[in-house]
This record gives structure tokens, sequence and C-alpha cells, in this order.
């Protein structure tokens, strides 16, 4: 089962994703789940954002920190809807995920087992002790 | 100098709070070995050959006796009563206790100080010229800025899983002493025409095993926009950077890879992207840390005993040529204090000299003390009519050594002695070296000559820019030494060329001892130094010297 991760801790998935790959996005349909991968090009969703709501980032390994980069660039595109880091990420990542511009982190029972809610609760406080908060304005 | 705000308190703190309860897991089970290592990284500690090491930033090598103390205090309780100080500003610890790091981390941060980002794939410990806000030929200090990309690095969540390490380094001054184009990005403060004050951008330079002189991508950045062009840098490379081959992760390959026009223009897009968010916020913070490095109150005086001690005592006035460099404020000098004694570990201090140091800093220089990439120590701003005394002072410990910036002031690596990546020994070479030449009582007429030893490709002692470089590697289990001649990592900077097949351990120095009869023969008198001499004639005469077997068998 995966579990979703927030500032109030585990959740279970409230519905089914239909994800698609970037090039295969349909035309004059709303409400779109997008996967990237992390190699992606998030730029290339320019033309897109409108049309979805949720894009999932990929972390093949926990020490890949491309998906970071990734969800920068998409909130410097002015992209609002959700996004979501999934795959190999643990909870001392999570602060740095949040204020990269994700929204959530979903996990797998194995990395849940681990590293159980507390762990990543803890890291909940990301918008305290943060030096980009104090540079960027 | 720079006083943490209650921001970079409970920064620090936190951050040790975090690093105990992650230590904890380690323990308990809660993380494996390969997740604990990204996160005891961030925080300064290796797994070495024969114990942990903690590698702590001494952020622009900036220090008060305050924090020296502390250095000397850490050494003596939770290791075996020395640290070793490096190229990179920082010191090194290398005997201390998994359990012991958490309260060794709460004793630094007691002090303003941390192991934040000292390793890992991340921006490191911002390093700038150890004689910023004192040297005579300075522009600006750079160490405001420096502290500036301090806070904009620590913990940028972007940043903290990059493909590799990074390192970034500021000079304010024309004479680049912080070796700015051997780094990831490379900070050289200047003036355009208009008088305006900005930086020019260095890029894709660095050493181990495929040296590269950087290169310019932004030839005057407007002071204003140093933060969102540098996250710009850093983005694009986060994204590009190899991360299938850890020998060509580096930002150097990705540049050298898709070519510096192309680089370029990616940069200049996230640039664009990125600018407006910084609105004033850095600028004000930078205004603010600017203040806080306000030059001390240099005391107007006469010299005192200074010149007539240099006229009667040889020993002194040998170090006064030798240790001193100009000094913007009149009256001053800014003395280099030599952690090379002949025969010691380049670098080493002890807790007891540690604590000397702290005590002169705190009585004859305004507190304030510097850590060279040389790894010597450095008292920036002592008034000449106090050399005499600190001369003795120093003296009585064992600090006194007049070497600085000469054959036996050499810089080496870890090597096998503590690293486990090591291919041979760097520390025992140079002590051999320094010994030789002290008994040939040669050092002082050879003048300025840089020699620097790795003790693997890693080339964490700067070889490939030593005027002489050894670099030390494995031959069928045998240690085999490599020269490279002419390197320089000043801002005529140059990677040394090789000069041949390399030499077993007890060949080395007698090799070394036979280029540098070579250069005194061949040198226009005094005035030309081995680098230049070097440049003038090409690698022949110097080859021909190293190998002369070579040469007779050509001839026979
Ligand atoms: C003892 C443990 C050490 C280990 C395991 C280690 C490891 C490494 C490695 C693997 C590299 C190559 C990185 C690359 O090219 O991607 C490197 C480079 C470097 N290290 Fe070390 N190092 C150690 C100690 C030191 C010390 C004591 C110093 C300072 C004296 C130092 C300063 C540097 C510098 C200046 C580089 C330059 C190459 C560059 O970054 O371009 N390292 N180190
Ligand atoms: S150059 Fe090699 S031997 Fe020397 S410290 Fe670096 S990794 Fe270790």
């Amino acid at each position: 089962m995966t579990i979703l991760v927030t500032d109030s801790g585990f959740h279970t998935e409230e519905r089914a994703w239909d994800f698609r790959s970037p090039d295969q996005l349909p035309v004059g349909q709303t409400g779109l789940a997008v996967e990237l991968a992390s190699d992606a090009d998030p730029t290339t969703l320019s033309d897109h954002l409108q049309t979805i709501d949720l894009i999932r980032v990929n972390f093949p390994e926990f020490a890949d920190g491309r998906g970071f980069t990734i969800a920068r660039v998409l909130r410097l595109m002015g992209y609002s809807g959700r996004i979501r880091a999934s795959g190999h990420v643990i909870a001392d990542q999570y602060a740095m995920a949040r204020r990269a511009g994700f929204d959530e982190v979903e996990i797998d029972d194995e990395i849940a087992a681990r590293q159980p809610e507390e762990q990543w609760l803890r890291r909940a406080n990301w918008k305290s002790h943060d030096y980009q908060a104090l540079l960027r304005a | 100098m720079y006083r943490y705000s209650d921001f970079d308190d409970a920064f620090v703190r936190e951050r040790v709070a975090q690093f105990r309860a992650q230590v904890e897991r380690r323990i308990d089970g809660g993380l494996t070995e390969d997740e604990f290592k990204p996160l005891r990284l961030m925080n300064g500690l290796y797994l070495q050959l024969h114990a942990y090491m903690l590698r702590v930033a001494i952020p622009y090598g900036t220090l008060n006796s305050g924090q020296m103390r502390q250095l000397a205090m850490i050494a003596e309780r939770w290791d075996k009563g020395y640290g070793h100080f490096t190229t990179r500003q920082n010191i090194q610890f290398n005997w201390p206790r998994l359990a012991d790091t958490p309260d060794i981390l709460d004793a630094l941060a007691d002090v303003e100080m941390h192991a934040i980002q000292t390793s890992g794939n991340t921006i490191r410990n911002v390093t700038a010229d150890h004689f910023a806000g004192a040297a005579a030929d300075e522009i600006a200090d750079p160490r405001p800025v420096a502290e500036l990309i301090r806070q904009w690095s620590t913990d940028h969540p972007e940043f903290q899983f990059l493909p590799r390490k990074f390192k970034i380094a500021v000079t304010g001054s024309p004479n680049d002493r912080a070796v700015t184009r051997a780094h990831d990005i490379g900070l050289r403060m200047i003036r355009n025409e208009a008088g305006e004050a900005g930086f020019e951008v260095i890029v894709g330079g660095g050493l181990g095993r495929t040296p590269m002189i950087g290169k310019v991508i932004r030839e005057f950045l407007p002071r204003t926009d140093l933060l969102p062009y540098l996250e710009a840098i850093v983005s694009v490379y986060n994204a590009l950077g190899r991360r299938d081959n850890k020998y060509k992760a580096r930002i150097k390959i990705t540049v050298a890879e898709s070519g510096l026009d192309e680089f370029r223009s990616r940069v200049d897009a996230r640039f664009r992207q990125l600018r407006s968010h910084f609105r004033g916020a850095d600028q004000a913070m930078l205004e603010r840390i600017e203040r806080a490095f306000a030059p001390p109150a240099f005391r107007s005086a006469p010299l005192g005993r200074y010149e007539i001690v240099q006229r009667t005592d040889p020993a002194f006035r040998s170090w006064t040529d030798t240790n001193l460099a100009p000094h913007k404020a009149e009256g001053y000098a800014i003395v280099t204090v030599s952690l090379k004694a002949h025969g010691a570990t380049p670098g080493d201090a002890t807790s007891g000299q540690m604590r000397v140091l702290a005590d002169l800093a705190e009585r004859f220089g305004h507190d304030e003390l510097r850590i060279s990439h040389e790894q010597n120590v450095i008292l920036p701003h002592v008034h000449k009519s106090d050399l005499p005394e600190v001369h003795s002072i120093l003296g009585e410990h064992g600090l006194a050594t007049a070497n600085v910036g000469l054959i036996s002031d050499i810089i080496a690596c870890p090597g096998m002695d503590y690293c486990a990546l090591a291919t041979a020994r760097s520390i025992p070479i140079a002590q051999e070296i320094a010994q030789r030449f002290d008994e040939l009582k040669l050092e002082h007429g050879i003048g300025e000559l840089k020699i620097k030893i790795s003790g693997c490709i890693n080339a964490c002692g700067h070889h490939h820019v030593g005027h002489i470089g050894i670099l030390g590697l494995d031959r069928a289990g045998v240690e085999n030494y490599q020269v490279t001649l002419g390197g320089d990592g000043t801002e005529s900077a140059a990677i040394g060329e090789r000069a041949g097949p390399g030499f077993p351990a007890e060949e080395i120095v007698p090799a070394i001892e036979r280029l540098v009869h070579a250069y005194l023969d061949l040198r226009n008198g005094r005035q030309e130094s081995f680098l230049q001499t070097y440049r003038r004639l090409g690698i022949g005469p110097f080859k021909a010297a190293l190998y002369p077997e070579r040469v007779d068998a050509n001839a026979a």
C-alpha cells in the first residue's frame, strides 16, 4: 500500500489517479495527473499547466536530488497545483521537499515501517529555521 | 567579525538536535548505513581508515580566540589532543567516537561553529582569501559575500543532493590567494568601467582526476544579482550533471560536455526566472553582515623595538622576511604562523599550540585568526611594535618556523596515514623533503617554491597547482610518486605538466633535490623564481635533471 505524508502525518490515497506521461497528455481534458521521471524536463509541460491537478515526481534513489529542482522549476513556471514526491524519499528529506515546492511525499510500506510517522512529523516544522525565507523577499 | 544572529544560533542548535536523533536511529537500526551516510556527511562526519573523522567548517577561514580555544578543548576532550587544518579552511579531528559527535557539535555551536556541509554532495564550506580584511592589495573584503553565500547555501532545499560536491571560493584581491580558478565556482570581486562593484564569475574549475582551470561564464555580474545567479548555475548543474559516473559528475565535466555557451544560455534562462524572487532582503542582509565585518580599531603607534630587533636578531629578521605580508593599515603586518616545522605533519596543531595562538590573537591581534588553504594559521592584524614579542612567544612553542612560501612550506593531504582512499603516503614525503632541504641549508637561497603533495588521484593536496606537484600512486602494491611541474594556483593559474615516469618512495627526495639544483643553475639570479624559470625555459631542462640516465642513454 502506498502512504501519503503531509504536514499532518500519514494518510491513504483518497482517490485513484490516472497518471500519464508528459508526452501523452490528452487535449481538451482537465484534472490530469502527470508522472515525471527524475530526468524529465519540466518545461515540456509549460503549455499544459492549467489542465493538470497533480504532478508526481519520481525519486529512483534518495541521493538523486534532481526531483528538488524539478519541483522548484515547476513553481517558477507558475504551476500552482499539487506536486508529489514519490519513490525513495526519506524522512530527513521531508523539509527539503516541502521547501522546494512539493506538497506531499508518497512512500511504500517498507520505508514507512523503518521510518514511522513520528520521524516525518518531526520535520513538519519545515517553515522554521529556513535561511531561504530570510533571503528571498 | 560576524556574530551569529538568533536565527543562526537556533538553526545550528536545531541541526545538532536532528543529528543527535539521527545518530540514535542509526544505532537502533531505524536508519540503514546507506541512509545514514549522506546524513552524517551533511554534518561533516566521515568514516576513515581507523575511525570516524569529523570535519569542522571554519567559514572563510576566520576565527576568534574563543573559537580557537574551543577547538583546542574539543581536540583534548574527544580526540588525541591535536587537530589537522586542511586546504579547504576546515579543521579535521581524526579520532572521535560516533556516540560523542553530537556533543562535539553542541560544543561547536556554543562558539558559533558547526560542521554543516563540510562533506557530501552539496555546497561546501565557502572559502575566501585568508588575508581578507587585512591585505594591502585588497579591493574589498570578500568575507561578507562569503557569509551571505554561507547563509544562502546552508540547508538550501534544492541543493542537498547534487550530482557531486560543490565548492565556491571568493577573492577580493587581484592577487588570487583563494585558488578561485580551481573551484566549481570562483568569484573575483571587481569593479566595472563605471566603477560599480560586481564579480567576475568563473565556473568549472577543479582538480581531482580531471584537473581543469575554470572558465569565465560572466565577465561582470552586478553585486545585487549574486544569489540568483549562483542559484541558477547550481540549479542547471543539478538537473544536467551526470549521475551515472561519479568521476564525471563534477560541474567541470558538465560544462565541458555541454560547452560553455550552451551552459551559459541555460543559466541565463534560469536566472531570468529567479531574479524577481530576490527583492532586496538578500542585499539588506549583506549590508548587515558588512557592518559586522567593519575593520577593527587599528592603532597608530611608533614601531618601537621592531627595526632594532630586525637589525640585531637574525632569526627574527629571517622570520620577518618570509612570514610577514603587507597590511593595509600603517604600522601593521599580517603574520603567517607556519604549521610546517621541519619534520612535522603539515597542518597539524596541538591543543597547546591552538591555545598559544588564541592568546596571541587576543593580546596582539584584535582577537582575529585565519586558517589558510596552505595549512598555516594567520594573525591578520599585528602592530609591528609587537612583533618581537609575538615572535619570541611563538618560538617557545615550536611555532616560529621561518619558511612561509619556501620549499618546506608544503601542502600535503592526509594520505595513507589517515585516508581510506589513499594509494600512497604523503605526510612522510613532505617531512623528508622539509628535513632534507633544512640540512642542506638551501631553502632561503631557493626562494619562493610551492611543493604540493596528494596521496591519490583525488588531489586533495592540490598537487596540480604546485610549482612542483607530487602525486602518490600504487604501482603493483608499491608506492610510486609522479612529479608535475609548473602548476600555479593564483590569478595566472595553470595545471602542472607531468614530467615522466614516477619514482619509488626512496628516490623521490633525491629527484626533487636534482630538480632544485637544476633550477639554481638555470635561474637568472635570485629574483627569478622557480616558476618564472620554468616558464622561461619549459620542461626540457627540468626533465633532464629528473631523468639523467635517459639523457646519458640518448647521448650514447
Ligand atoms: C581524509 C579524508 C578525505 C577524503 C576521503 C577525501 C576525498 C576526496 C575526494 C574523493 C576528492 C575528489 C572529488 C572529485 O574530484 O569529485 C577530493 C577532492 C579534494 N579534497 Fe579531499 N578528501 C579527504 C581529505 C581532504 C583534506 C584533508 C583536504 C585538505 C587538505 C581535502 C581537500 C580537498 C580538495 C581541495 C579537493 C580538490 C579537488 C577538487 O575538489 O576539485 N580533502 N577529496
Ligand atoms: S588526495 Fe587522496 S589520499 Fe589524499 S586525502 Fe584526498 S582522497 Fe585521501
